[in-house]
């Protein structure tokens, strides 16, 4: 009787310091969640900001001085437009 | 030894002594109980909060508003997370020398600034939103008592003014004010969710102690907005505003099949990343909630009735003196000529031959005619204060109202309403309902207002206009059959029709053989001499009708000989460019 009682007694420290080991590995899981979800979180606001700034770029106001003013780019006239409709067709214009 | 029967070892102590020791030991022990008592017990809500303030904390967390983007995905509103500084006004504690510090790193006047915090209405209130990061940094830097910064989200528009008045804006506090933003408000607004944590002494988060109330993200919204066309709207109507001095103006761009809303844009403009100086004849979205009268743009619709009613057919001979007398009004004709077929009289937009037609019409079918195409109802864009216009019941019309409806007096249309009208000619008879949000074309069914072959036969005609001979010989797309109705409306000033107030409009769409772009264009008291709808709206309508068919890469469907004599006209060529 006295003999089951001290494996109990074993099996009960065993089992505890189980329990702590265990909590100990939840908590710090827990704490690098915590940091990987602040992180994403960080990486989402950078995103919208990378986001807004691409389509501050991107405006056609801006692209079309841009292109006018700094590049000299002009629409194509008339007459330097060819329309491909499939088949062959005498060519008048300058190319 | 017998130690009990010594009698010099016999404890001999005052009953006193006894009492007052025990009685000590009893009150110090009450003292403890007490206090315990009183910490535990009375005491408790109080010590147990401080305790938890310690370690647990409430977190809100942060739902962003939803974006809004064009039809390709090129953003026109998002939110981005900036700080702002509040003040706890029980906690404030400045002196003289911060304040005027503080009132530096924000660059506001002191007076002001002290006006901001001495206001003690609130426990919280805010003091600047937002600051730069800068400012933030330094402001922390301070350390001052009871002013801490907040994260909080602010909207910021892109495109900027040229999608301003689709788009709309919000305030400070995240709620939409105008346009999409107010439309799609409850959509677009994100709900706030809420954490219970616990924290240990650095700072870190242990555990949950509560379940996590996950925040709601905004949904986001894709726009039928084309930003390119919506672009080019802007630049061409900015441009001829300019041109001709007039007071405003706005472009419709339509998308025939669907019945999206492509471009919007009105003249003048407002800049939503800018809330400071706002004046409300800029913010206001003329093209859906302004309404003129649409003089000869309504035409068509006449025509319409006519042939539905085998009344007339395009070919028809119609006498049209100089004048003609309904009533006790005088209908004149400005360039007459004395016979005219209905097509004439749409291309050459003659007053007597559309009052002429319309007058074999009872009241009644008028108004039906009218009201099928959707006049003085609302135009179902869903957007915020749109405006149904005005067509009056037939029952009270008389002769004379009914002539002058026949050249678009005495009923009121948005641009918007107009332009979506004139999809059952462009749409051979259906009409799209509109919307401002991109869709897939199979979820939408029309609604048929004409049968395909009147809509067709109106739409050849309107198709004259653009040609030799015709009101609308500026709308001419180079590649391109252009169909469309030009307008010139005198204006009501004082209840009176001014002579020297004019609408100038147009409506058109192209390539006229299968038509995919619908375009409204009104240009609001021209005042720099030219004022017919041809010459003001229409070169508008040209050039944005231009750079849109090119944008969507639509074949084009001018027969040859037309492209040749275009070819030989240079100074049109100079025109031709829509750019982008």
């Amino acid at each position: 009787m006295s003999r089951l009682n001290v494996v109990l007694a074993l099996v009960l420290v065993v089992c505890a310091l189980a329990v702590i080991q265990a909590q100990h590995r939840s908590r710090t899981y827990f704490v690098e969640l915590e940091r990987l979800k602040k992180e994403a979180r960080a990486l989402e606001e950078q995103w919208g900001k990378l986001q807004l700034e691409q389509s501050t770029w991107a405006n056609p106001a801006r692209v079309d001085t841009f292109a006018r003013t700094q590049l000299g780019l002009v629409p194509p006239a008339q007459e330097r437009i060819r329309v491909e409709t499939g088949r062959v067709e005498p060519w008048g214009g300058t190319p | 030894m017998n130690f009990h029967t010594r009698k010099l070892l016999k404890l001999n102590l005052a009953p006193w002594r006894m009492a007052t020791v025990g009685g000590l030991l009893l009150s110090g022990l009450l003292v403890v109980a007490g206090r315990a008592f009183y910490l535990q017990g009375l005491n408790t809500d109080y010590l147990q909060g401080k305790g938890d303030a310690v370690a647990n904390r409430n977190l809100t967390l942060p739902a962003h508003r939803g974006q809004v983007a064009d039809r390709h995905g090129q953003l026109l509103a998002i939110s981005t997370p900036v700080e702002s500084l509040w003040a706890r006004s029980a906690e404030l504690e400045l002196t003289g020398e911060q304040r005027a510090h503080l009132a530096r790193v924000l660059d506001m006047p002191a007076r002001e600034l002290s006006s901001r915090l001495d206001r003690k209405s609130r426990s919280e209130f805010s003091v600047r939103r937002p600051v730069t990061p800068e400012q933030a940094a330094r402001i922390t830097a301070m350390g001052v008592p009871g002013l801490h910064l907040r994260r909080e989200f602010r909207r910021y528009y892109p495109a900027g003014e040229v999608a301003a008045h689709v788009v709309g804006f919000t305030n400070v506090d995240d709620l939409g004010q105008e346009g999409v933003e107010r439309a799609y408000q409850d959509w677009l607004a994100g709900r706030e969710g809420e954490r219970q944590i616990m924290r240990d002494r650095r700072g870190n988060t242990i555990r949950d102690l509560a379940p996590i109330k996950t925040a709601q993200m905004g949904g986001n919204l894709a726009l039928a907005l084309d930003l390119k066309i919506q672009y080019l709207a802007h630049r061409e109507l900015a441009a001829a505003i300019a041109t001709h001095k007039a007071k405003g103006g706005s472009v419709v761009v339509l998308d025939a099949k669907t019945g999206e809303i492509l471009a919007l844009a009105n003249q003048p403009i407002f800049n939503p990343n800018n809330r400071r100086d706002y004046d409300p004849n800029s913010m206001r979205n003329r093209a859906v909630i302004d309404t003129f009268e649409p003089g000869s743009t309504v035409k068509p619709f006449v025509a319409a009735a006519v042939l539905e009613r085998g009344l007339f057919h395009p070919d028809s001979i119609i006498d049209t003196p100089q004048t003609w007398l309904v009533g006790n009004k005088l209908v004149r004709d400005e360039h007459p000529h004395p016979q005219m077929t209905v097509s004439e009289i749409i291309q050459k937009s003659s007053n007597v031959g559309a009052v002429k037609m319309a007058m074999t019409l009872t009241p009644q079918q008028h108004w039906e005619v009218l009201h099928r195409a959707g006049f003085g109802q609302m135009p179902g864009s869903g957007f915020p204060g749109e405006s149904a216009g005005r067509l009056r019941d037939a029952s009270i019309w008389r002769p004379v109202e009914q002539a002058t409806m026949a050249y678009g007096y005495g009923l009121s249309v948005s641009l918007l309403q107009l332009t979506r009208a004139y999809m059952a000619f462009a749409n051979d008879g259906e009409v799209m309902p509109l919307s401002f949000l991109k869709r897939e074309p199979q979820e939408i069914v029309g609604e048929r207002v004409f049968s395909p072959a009147v809509a067709r036969e109106v739409r050849a005609m309107m198709e004259l206009v653009t040609q030799e001979g015709g009101t609308g010989t500026r709308t001419r797309v180079p590649g391109y059959r252009v169909a469309g109705k030009t307008g010139t409306a005198h204006k009501l000033v004082n209840g009176r029709y001014a002579s020297d107030c004019y609408l100038s409009s147009f409506v058109g769409m192209a390539p006229a053989s299968n038509p995919r772009l619908i375009i409204g264009v009104v240009i609001d008291e021209p005042s720099g001499g030219v004022y017919y709808g041809g010459s003001v709206a229409g070169p508008v309508f040209a050039q944005v009708m231009a750079g849109s068919l090119r944008q969507l890469g639509l074949p084009p469907d001018a027969p040859e000989t037309a492209t040749k004599m275009t070819q030989n006209t240079p100074p049109l060529l100079a025109r031709a460019g829509g750019g982008l």
